[in-house]
């Protein structure tokens, strides 16, 4: 059926096949040492809240002497991108894996088989459901973080009788519930309270916020308190907000701490936002597998890496930095 | 072309070699045969890559490493014998990790109410039923498959993110998660799902290679014109192609479950592209009426070598997408040549 041209082009085709793959090693050394190896597993490898955590890992990393190995999820919420890197990195003698989670259910029988042969388990920033899947959690107490944020904006609404709406992230994520429930404690509100007005789903997308917000200032005309899951989520909903002249009457709050979240509050999109930690958790877990590599001490529980509330609008009563001590403390890079 | 080709590729069926026209020139098993097998470009290039990724991380051909790469490709392994079928045919299948995936979620909802037995059952109804649907529209409309299932996949993502609730279920140790269980050969071990998509493997190779079937594949698939001409119904054929591809869906779907017992409708997002790219890298041709299961194979696991040993060298996700990419298009190119050499 082929002939002799055909072989030799099945030769020359498998050269370049075998080139590409070279290709693709060119970047790389390989070489093993005897340092241990600790493995960092983010959500994506793009957001800079994961970029940040990685950065920070690394730097530690450098710090004590370990190699760092960093893989993330091909977008967010790919649980089996992150399954398979668990399992190549306890193939490759990882002492411990820093995981954050795309799924917090998704991902618990490869972090038990990873725990079962010695590895130790650590979850950055959202935790597994149960918690006590890994050996320990370093994160923010997302609950205390909505709980600043749902006090701020109840305080700032000051008289007015609120009428409020949620823009919540991707369910399937603790993080998402924590940062809910923490808002409406700190507004003292339910979910079944009559002010709640409008709640849509964003999965923390800016894309996905700003049509959500259109459609619920549509409906709800008269809101004027806005939670948000996330600042990319609250970008987008100023955006709706602005189109549709509402930006005086809505006071809106969020959670995270970039450096592009900071300046929104700095500009007055975003009333206040609470900063998170993420290069605390990622030192905290690299420093606590290094632990673990030289006298097997492994850490537990969880470890609140605290959050801090950032507004120049402060109210009485609640503790809070400005912009200012927000912009040297930030995460990622401003950018618009 | 026409018929003559046809009937070439009839013989290459019957005789199991290269046809010969004077019996001095070479005998069965010279190393001429060799070399033009077509499933020597793929596996050298298997090889090479193993060679290379063995020398940059010591720890590549570990019995565990090997028995990642195999549990590792287990889904899309088995969702590409279905692609292969369909590609025989030339045509596409979009939508065949979408159908897996809306599987995984009907036998993770119906095994808490009902049992293991109702849950398989009712997956393998569900995605024999896609099949069908792709199967009816490609023939009964003459539709083109890239369009047919275009559609579905759109249509059955969005219906599985409607079943499912936009939750992930987690299913119980048992029947549902056999697939997952691994046992040993001794000290090498390896998962049943493993050994389902062997079996697959060697089913449909049994199939294509041997029985009238698999024969009206190819002939359908390399000119369909003359196949009709020759009496081979070739809207059945392909419509027993897509339910087909509906069944072996429906066996990726256990598989997949095994693997991780959580049926996420986020998942296998790319299995479609993934699964044409090991068919395309195996071999067969994507205009149809030539390639096998076995090119197929091979190219399963050099993708699955090349991701597990770039992941080991420490290359970024995004690099291994352009390796992956560039290997596609040079397999797609020499197919193309080879087939213009042979006209």
């Amino acid at each position: 059926m082929f002939g002799e041209r055909t072989r030799n082009l099945h030769v020359v085709g498998t050269v370049l096949m075998a080139g590409s793959l070279i290709l693709g090693l060119t970047a790389c050394g390989g070489s093993s040492s005897d340092s241990v190896k600790v493995g960092l597993i983010t959500k994506t490898d793009s957001n800079p809240y994961f970029v940040k955590l990685r950065e920070a890992a690394q730097a530690q990393a450098d710090k004590d002497g370990a190699k760092l190995i960093a893989l993330a999820g091909a977008f967010d919420g790919d649980n089996e991108g992150q399954v398979a890197a668990i399992e190549n990195m306890v193939g490759q003698g990882v002492k411990g894996i820093l995981i954050t989670p795309n799924s917090s259910t998704g991902v618990l029988d490869a972090i038990k088989k990873a725990r079962d042969a010695g590895v130790v388990v650590i979850a950055l920033d959202t935790a597994t459901d149960p918690e006590n899947a890994v050996d320990a959690t370093f994160a923010t107490d997302n609950k205390a973080a909505g709980v600043s944020q749902g006090k701020w904006v109840k305080a700032a609404l000051g008289n007015a009788a609120p009428q409020v709406v949620m823009l919540d992230g991707t369910p399937g994520g603790t993080v998402d519930t924590f940062r809910h429930d923490g808002f409406l404690e700190g507004f003292g509100i339910t979910n079944d309270s009559p002010e709640i007005v409008g709640r849509e789903n964003t999965n923390g997308d800016q894309t996905k916020a700003q049509t959500a917000m259109e459609n619920i200032l549509q409906r709800a005309p008269g809101i004027n308190a806005l939670y948000t899951i996330n600042e990319p989520a609250a970008a987008g909903a100023y955006q709706a907000i602005q189109s549709a002249n509402r930006a005086a009457q809505i006071t809106i709050g969020s959670i995270d701490g970039s450096c592009t979240g900071i300046a929104d509050v700095k500009s007055g999109q975003i009333g206040a936002t609470v900063l998170q930690f993420p290069a605390k958790m990622a030192e905290q877990g690299v420093q606590a597998v290094v632990k673990f590599a030289k006298d097997g001490t492994k850490p537990s529980g969880f470890n609140d890496t605290g959050s801090q509330l950032v507004t120049d609008k402060p109210v009485p009563g609640l503790e809070s930095q400005d912009t200012a001590w927000g912009e040297k403390n930030c995460w990622g890079t401003a950018s618009k | 072309m026409g018929r003559k080709e046809l009937l070439g590729h009839s013989q290459q069926m019957t005789t199991g070699a290269p046809a010969t026209a004077t019996p001095s020139v070479s005998s069965r098993f010279n190393v001429g045969s060799i070399l033009r097998e077509p499933l020597l470009g793929p596996l050298v290039a298997l090889v090479i890559a193993i060679i290379i990724f063995s020398a940059v991380s010591d720890s590549f051909l570990n019995p565990q490493n090997v028995s990642l790469i195999l549990q590792q490709s287990v889904v899309v392994g088995i969702l590409a014998v279905g692609q292969t079928l369909i590609i025989l045919t030339s045509g596409i299948d979009l939508s065949i990790g979408a159908v897996a995936v809306f599987g995984t979620i009907v036998m993770a909802q119906s095994a808490g109410a009902n049992g293991p037995v109702v849950a398989l059952g009712s997956t393998l109804l569900v995605c024999v039923v896609f099949g069908a649907v792709n199967g009816g529209l490609v023939t009964t409309l003459r539709l083109p498959p890239f369009i047919v299932t275009l559609g579905t996949f759109t249509a059955i993502q969005a219906a599985t993110r409607l079943l499912a609730g936009s939750e992930t279920y987690r299913v119980e140790k048992g029947p549902l998660t056999f697939l997952g269980t691994s046992f040993r050969i001794g000290s090498f071990s390896t998962t049943f799902g493993v050994v389902a998509m062997l079996l697959v493997y060697l089913v449909m190779w049994y199939a294509l290679s041997q029985t009238s079937w698999g024969k009206h594949i190819y002939a359908v698939g390399g000119n369909p014109q003359a196949s009709n001409l020759s009496g081979i119904k070739s809207g059945r054929v392909l419509f027993s192609v897509y339910v087909t591809t509906g069944v072996i869906a429906a066996i990726a779907a256990w598989a997949a479950l095994g693997r991780i017992p959580n049926a996420d409708p986020n998942a296998y997002q790319n299995a479609n592209l993934e699964t044409i790219t090991a068919v395309v890298i195996g071999g067969t041709s994507l205009f149809g009426g030539r390639g096998g299961v076995g090119g197929t194979l091979v190219g399963t696991l050099i993708v699955g070598v090349l991701r597990n040993g770039l992941t080991q060298a420490g290359v970024d996700n995004l690099y291994q997408n352009i390796a992956t990419g560039i290997l596609v298009i040079v397999a797609v190119a020499v197919d193309q040549f080879a087939r213009r050499r042979s006209q």
